[in-house]
């Protein structure tokens, strides 16, 4: 129902946006990911016709939403829009939330109503005749949560709603897109640099890179088969080993020379083709060397601990095996196998775990 | 010094009593400047937002000139309008000179600029987000331009106010086309706080002149407490 058809943007000159081409479905939860500066905002801006595209089209229901003025106002009101920065009017919380009915001319009674059922759904029952600009900015973004969500849009949009609130602010602003998203089948468009957030959120994912979706697909899709090297980076994929294919079994099996070490992978490249290899740390079991397990179909590499770095309830183990390669362990693990810097390990992973990427294609 | 007390014991006892000249002029004073405000209002604030919303070429300049004409010397309005309107101007025929409604004018055009240059920092000053919140939510430009004054309401009515404690405090331009006249009604004088101390105390009438002093002051501080307040209103 939303056609972004080779969508860009400048601003004096800088491109910001360099064909963005996608389509999202009626119902569904979409997020747009991508580093700072990206771009996100101002894709958001150019769907909510806060701005215009310097070129390409932005359609919904068929309809190019920048083609006519008249029109602009009908398209308007047919979306809602929540924006990183909490804001409010300098008035009640009530009359923040009815101002969009307000402008519809819907008569008092139905207001009075639907904002009370709006600040039911968003937790903030008896809240009416507080003053909006006394409220914490989790607070805030809540009523602008309501504010956007009472006219009814089809098509809400979010810039960023959460990156200035605390975890649990955030944790509620989350559980309402999602009742939204279902009790009101609204389509709900979001961006975020919180990659995990898009994970739990939304149906499908678009990194937004250089001006351009550099990929879209499901989370799982993008977190986990990224389409480039710059992907594989971004979506937090630290060990990306680059390689010339040498060998192709049947069934798929491939070897790859990485800096003179064989690495076996699965994958549909021919031998020769330069590839970048992408292996998530946890997806990486170390051993200490005395305690080699066979292993004939994976990959065994030894090597020495180079650092070992607390992250969470996590470890992260560098070693080097001729190449970096990080591991994620428990604390207990890493304690079970007493490493310290300077120890010797194998380090092994399933053929499985590696994904391929040609490197012409990053 | 003894003169400078009794003056001002003399002074207190005009005001006590609510001495009918001094009563007049006061009144008079701020009904004209009100008045002005009022005229003014009207167009500083449709003007302001005009130029804060309006994409147009030299939008800057003109904000530049408005800024300039902050400190545009009360004489000198007072020179212009008595060049338009004494009976060898172009709207002499009015024969507004040496009347209220000359003072009136006068007093609107001089505070035109400083109104319409705060109105425009009171507009630019909401939140962008604000705006685009209210665009996002399906504002009409008419319903957009209401709403962003409202936000901006505490800004726009000190801006009214400051206009209104320039019009009340000036004298050049008020003695140039009002002429301090004290004529037989209260409507035709054109004698007002400033100008009438301006006389009095030229007279050695330093009693009135003091009683006079006092009530501006008093107005002046009134308008200042109230500028204050708004602004304070503005981050409750």
């Amino acid at each position: 129902m939303i056609e972004l058809d080779g969508v860009s943007k400048e601003f004096d000159g800088k491109r910001v946006l360099d064909g963005v081409s996608a389509r999202v479905e009626r119902g569904e939860i979409f997020a747009i990911i991508g580093p700072s500066g990206a771009g996100k905002s101002t894709l958001l801006r150019l769907i909510g016709l806060l701005d215009n595209p310097t070129a390409g089209t932005i359609r919904i229901n068929g309809i190019d939403i920048h083609a006519s003025k008249e029109q602009s106002l009908m398209i308007r009101r047919m979306i809602g829009m929540v924006f990183q920065k909490p804001a409010v009017f300098n008035t009640t919380v009530a009359e923040n939330i009815a101002i969009g009915l307000r402008f519809r001319g819907v008569e008092r009674a139905t207001v009075i109503k639907k904002v009370r059922e709006a600040l039911d759904v968003v937790g903030l029952a008896g809240y009416e005749e507080r003053l909006a600009r006394t409220l914490s900015g989790g607070e805030m973004q809540r009523v602008a949560l309501a504010r956007a969500m009472v006219i009814e849009p089809e098509i809400l949009l979010m810039d960023e709603p959460t990156a200035n609130l605390d975890p649990v602010s955030v944790e509620k602003i989350e559980e309402l897109v999602i009742r939204i998203n279902r009790e009101l089948g609204t389509t709900i468009l979001f961006s975020t640099h919180d990659m995990y957030q898009g994970q739990r959120l939304a149906h499908r994912i678009a990194v937004l890179m250089n001006g351009r979706f550099a990929q879209v697909g499901t989370p799982r899709e993008v977190f986990t088969l990224p389409a480039t090297r710059d992907l594989a980076r971004f979506v937090g994929i630290e060990n990306i080993l680059e390689g010339v294919v040498v060998r192709r079994d049947d069934g798929g099996a491939v070897s790859i020379d990485v800096g003179g070490t064989q690495v076996r992978a699965r994958s549909s490249f021919g031998t020769g083709e330069r590839v970048a290899l992408c292996i998530r740390p946890e997806d990486m079991r170390i051993a200490p060397v005395e305690r080699k397990v066979a292993n004939p179909d994976g990959n065994t590499l030894q090597g020495t601990v180079i650092s070992i770095v607390p992250r969470g309830p996590f470890s992260s183990v560098t070693v080097d095996c001729g190449f970096m390669l990080s591991s994620l362990l428990s604390w207990k693990r890493a304690d079970d196998l007493d490493l310290q810097e300077g120890s010797h390990v194998v380090v092994s992973f399933a053929p499985e775990s590696i994904h391929v990427i040609r490197i012409n294609e990053t | 010094m003894y003169e400078i007390i009794e003056g001002f014991i003399e002074a207190i006892r005009l005001i006590v009593t609510l001495d009918p000249d001094v009563m007049a002029i006061a009144v008079r004073s701020i009904i004209i400047s009100l008045t002005a405000t009022i005229i003014a209002s009207l167009i500083a604030l449709p003007l302001g937002a005009a130029i804060n919303f309006g994409k147009f070429r030299g939008r800057r300049s003109i904000i530049n000139l408005i800024q300039t004409l902050y400190s545009l010397p009360t004489v000198i309005v007072g020179l212009l309008i008595f060049l338009l309107i004494s009976r060898a101007g172009p709207l002499g025929f009015l024969r507004l000179l040496f009347t209220p409604t000359a003072m009136i004018i006068a007093q609107t055009v001089l505070i035109i600029p400083i109104m319409t240059g705060l109105t425009i920092s009171a507009l630019s000053g909401v939140d962008p987000v604000i705006r685009d919140t209210l665009t996002s939510l399906g504002a009409t430009r008419f319903q957009f331009l209401i709403n962003i004054m409202k936000e901006a309401r505490f800004a726009i009515l000190a801006a009214v106010a400051v206009g209104f404690g320039r019009a009340i405090s000036e004298v050049g331009a008020a003695i140039l086309v009002g002429g301090n006249i004290a004529a037989s009604s209260f409507k035709s004088s054109t004698r007002v706080l400033t100008t009438a101390i301006s006389l009095e105390t030229s007279m050695g009438n330093i009693p009135q002149s003091i009683a006079l002093g006092i009530v501006l002051l008093t107005i002046a501080l009134g308008v200042n407490l109230v500028i204050s307040t708004l602004q304070q209103g503005r981050n409750p």
